[in-house]
């Protein structure tokens, strides 16, 4: 009982760890991204390379003054951006960063929550966000943060089914709900004899559904309607300063790292990589599984980054059409194929 | 420690089961209830039964709330109108009390008088199991659920639309919503 406890938070904390240190250190890679692709510089003054800015960024909101303004709805109001952090820093709990380690003779499965419907529940989890964004409009008094709140929950819930729906192909041929039987599986299979048996090759489709409908799901540029700053001031945050302010910045790009990582666990094969040696003292097999997962999780980070600084923001009718048109026809047709080769044995 | 746990949630649920019914506000009143169902959710987890939670968080707090809040937003209802239902809604309030005590009843003491089966088995509430069953013994009941979902978008769709010609197409009230 102990040794399970005990390995439980030490399997927490690691991914606590790795989830403070996001969005940080995501702030300066969006910066300077976005000044490379600007012919700018970018923060380049505090410590090597400007790395240190988002600790002196983090040290300027804990010592801003905290403003509440006067006609808020104060209980909400003070919840609503505890509520941003909550669903980013639970949904880990079901994604797994390693093969079941032997430690002192027991075996410890390398996830938190090692349940049966663990899909289900990261999906049930993260659908929680978006109390938040509608709890902050409401409560903030304001109409540009109503507008933003209320299109954000439009467009989350719009998103969501293909979300689901491309999250629901991947486990038909796996057979389970289980995300350590979906890198499993992807393990064991290899397409065309030289390809790695990711699912990213034989549901391409569905890939790009998810990828697209994850860009919506986080509130990201192409479609950051809730937030656009020429219609709205700052959205639904535009009453939220200090700390306040940071915690829903810190939210957005948890998500963004969660989604990731469920893309990363679902699509890329997760912790692993073909050709490397997991075998070993299990505190190589963790540190590997949880570094290979970590650098995919990185790549989709990157790509965020990068879309965001390259295309225009949708309009809202462009957006909501895009959803309900095209997404989510392209996540029923991938459905039924993947469901077809399925049955056909060829997945 | 089970018990504690147990008490918490059980407590909080109790608790925000009747702040949904005493408070004035309706985003309160949302609010709360969505407090009731991740702490039923949480009883689920602890009968062992983590994919009932699941879905019980997925269905009714991430979809069908999100919509109960998007309306009242919208509608921007602030404050409870008194209801205007007369003394028919109070019987009707009265009967339908009246049916779900029998039906608790009925689950909880009918054993007893053969009127219901005991508790079901806890290998129904793992994935495959349910699945397996709701595929095959219960097909038809299961496809009926999915048709009369489909039968109320219809309905909805069709109500929408006839507001169409004349007035404004959807969300007039939209840009009135702040207050």
């Amino acid at each position: 009982m102990t040794f399970a406890l005990l390995a439980t938070l030490a399997k927490m904390g690691v991914w606590l760890a790795v989830l403070l240190q996001v969005t940080p250190i995501m702030v300066w890679v969006e910066r300077r991204g976005s000044a490379l692709i600007q012919d700018r510089l970018g923060p380049n003054r505090v410590g090597p390379l400007g790395l240190f800015q988002s600790l002196a960024d983090a040290a300027k909101f804990f010592f801003k003054e905290d403003v509440i303004p006067h006609e808020v709805d104060r209980f909400l109001y003070l919840l609503a951006p505890l509520l941003a952090v909550v669903p980013a820093l639970t949904t880990f709990v079901v994604i797994p960063f390693g093969p079941e380690i032997e430690v002192a003779g027991r075996s410890v499965p390398l996830l938190v929550a090692d349940v049966d419907s663990g899909v289900l529940l990261l999906l049930a989890l993260a659908s929680l966000g978006v109390y938040s964004l509608v709890m902050a409009g409401y409560s903030s008094n304001n109409k540009y943060s109503l507008l933003g709140s209320v299109r954000a929950s439009a467009q989350m819930i719009s998103y969501e089914l293909a979300l689901t729906l491309s999250v629901v192909s991947v486990l038909v041929p796996v057979g389970s709900l289980r995300l350590d039987r979906v890198v499993e599986y992807q393990q064991q299979a290899e397409w065309l004899g030289f390809l790695p048996g990711f699912n990213i090759f034989p549901q391409i489709l569905g890939f790009l559904v998810f990828l697209i409908a994850a860009f919506a799901e986080t509130n990201r540029l192409p479609f950051d309607l809730p937030e656009a700053e020429s219609e709205l001031v700052a959205g639904y945050h535009t009453e939220y300063s200090s700390m306040k302010f940071a915690l829903f910045f810190m939210g957005e790009y948890m998500s963004m790292a969660t989604l990731s990582a469920l893309g990363a666990t679902l699509y890329l094969g997760g912790w692993y990589l073909p050709g490397l040696d997991y075998s070993g003292h299990w505190a190589w097999t963790a540190g590997l599984g949880l570094g290979v997962l970590l650098a995919k999780v990185a790549l989709f980070l990157l790509f965020f980054v990068w879309v965001r600084w390259t295309f225009p923001r949708f309009r809202f009718d462009q957006l909501l059409r895009l959803g309900w048109k095209v997404l989510l026809p392209l996540a029923l047709v991938n459905f039924v194929l993947v469901a077809a080769m399925t049955v056909a044995g060829w997945l | 420690m089970e018990l504690a746990v147990f008490s918490v949630f059980a407590l909080l649920a109790v608790v925000s089961a009747a702040v949904v019914v005493l408070h004035r506000n309706p985003v309160y009143s949302v609010m709360s209830l969505v407090v009731t169902l991740i702490s039923l959710a949480a009883l689920f987890v602890m009968l062992g039964a983590p994919l009932i939670a699941a879905l019980l968080v997925l269905v009714y707090t991430g979809a069908i709330l999100v919509l109960f809040l998007f309306v009242i937003m919208l509608l921007n209802v602030g404050r409870e109108e008194p209801a205007t239902g007369g003394a028919a809604q109070k019987w009707v309030a009265v009967a339908s009390a009246l049916m779900f005590g029998t039906i608790l009843g009925t689950l909880l003491w009918g054993r007893h008088f053969g009127l219901a089966s005991g508790p079901l088995d806890a290998e129904y509430a793992r994935p495959l199991p349910l699945a397996r069953v709701l595929l095959s013994e219960y097909l038809l009941p299961f496809e009926m659920v999915g048709l009369l979902l489909l039968a109320a978008v219809i309905a909805a769709t069709v109500l929408a639309r006839r507001s169409e010609p004349g007035g404004e197409p959807d969300g007039g009230g939209t840009a009135e919503g702040g207050r």
